[in-house]
């Protein structure tokens, strides 16, 4: 049996890539778990980066949604999605299906690859 | 017609016309938004009455639709970093919380197979729209199980055209036993704390059985719990009939 998915994302949560990356996407017996978060807390939220470690392999990544209610207006998702990131900040996927919140539009200059290959904005 | 007496036939008055007044038949049904009835409590009458008028204000620069839980609504509301300045969201009502001025909602959908959940303030200056697209009442007041439910359930589509309201009297209730997804769900939706009607349960039988252990029958008659607001709601409703005509 399984926890069911931690609400903010914390070391050791599992998170779902979102993103069409080869590393995201190809099946592997372990699910990416987080293993640092870049913040003063160890809680990351919609925006943090933070390491994960997937295919045995650590990479960073960018909080786009999580299952912890935030602030009221901004949008609560069913699973921690997370995209996939070099270091400096240049997506690894191509394309984003899944919605993004508006609100990563604030911090324009850091993110504004990641939000040229996102499709949906809630 | 002949008679067979050979005098005119007797008098028969013509049948009354019986007159239906839509007028009145409207009126009788009432619909006050829950979120003016004051919580149980000993804070002084005066910060609600504050607080009425203010919502009132806003109400009468916005219209505020009359909405249950189970409804579908398109919210539109202003956001300086999306394109064109404003954000469009469809999706089902699944709870109605808060008090006062600080009353929200919050509206589910699936979009490209994740689940989003917005919370609304109902009486936020950043909402520029509520539009109701489909009227329908659901078997409870509280659908938070739509989560654990199949996603089919809550997927709505978001250029939906809003369904053509049929009578100004009654909302239909949607009878529709909802199927979930297998276990863990994230509450035990199977006990009778949360009072669901709306589930088709395919669990096995002692499961159910066990689940009603934590049933509390005294609680439905215990005294102090009681909050009778009939007569706190007709007060209040006299005084928004006759603020909004102003």
């Amino acid at each position: 049996s399984t926890t069911g998915a931690c609400q903010a994302i914390q070391k050791l949560t599992r998170v779902r890539v979102v993103d069409n990356s080869a590393l995201g996407n190809t099946p592997y017996h372990r699910p990416p778990k987080c293993i640092h978060v870049y913040n003063k807390t160890g809680v990351g939220k919609v925006g943090d980066k933070i390491l994960l470690a997937i295919k045995g392999e650590k990479k960073k990544a960018l909080i786009v949604g999580h299952k912890m209610p935030g602030p009221t207006m901004t949008p609560r998702f069913d699973s921690n999605n997370v995209v996939l990131i070099e270091d400096n900040g240049n997506p690894i996927g191509t394309r984003i299906k899944t919605p993004i919140p508006c609100t990563l539009r604030r911090r324009e200059g850091e993110f504004s690859k990641v939000l040229a290959i996102a499709r949906n904005f809630v | 017609r002949v008679s067979s007496d050979g005098k005119p036939p007797k008098f028969q008055p013509p049948p009354k016309p019986v007159i239906i007044d839509r007028k009145t038949q409207k009126e009788e049904r009432r619909f006050l938004s829950p979120e003016f009835i004051p919580p149980r409590g000993r804070t002084a009458p005066l910060k609600y009455y504050i607080e009425r008028k203010d919502m009132i204000q806003r109400r009468k620069v916005f219209n505020i639709p009359e909405f249950y839980v189970g409804h579908v609504l398109a919210v539109t509301t202003a956001d300086p970093y999306a394109s064109d300045k404003s954000k469009r969201f469809v999706g089902i009502c699944i709870q109605r919380g808060g008090k006062g001025l600080g009353a929200t909602f919050v509206l589910r959908n699936v979009i490209e197979d994740q689940g989003v959940e917005i919370c609304y303030e109902l009486y936020s200056p950043r909402i520029q729209a509520i539009e109701v697209l489909k009227l329908e009442k659901r078997l409870d007041e509280n659908l938070m199980y739509l989560r654990d439910a199949l996603p089919e359930y809550s997927t709505f589509d978001v250029n939906m055209k809003p369904v053509p309201r049929m009578d100004h009297e009654e909302i239909p209730v949607n009878k529709l036993q909802v199927r979930m997804k297998p276990k863990p769900w994230s509450k035990r939706w199977e006990r009778p704390k949360y009072n669901i009607k709306g589930i088709k349960f395919e669990l096995p039988e002692h499961k159910m059985k066990a689940a009603q252990k934590w049933s509390q029958p005294w609680l439905e008659f215990d005294m102090l719990r009681e909050y009778d607001t009939s007569k706190i709601e007709a007060k209040i409703w006299k005084e928004l009939s006759e603020e909004l005509e102003k």
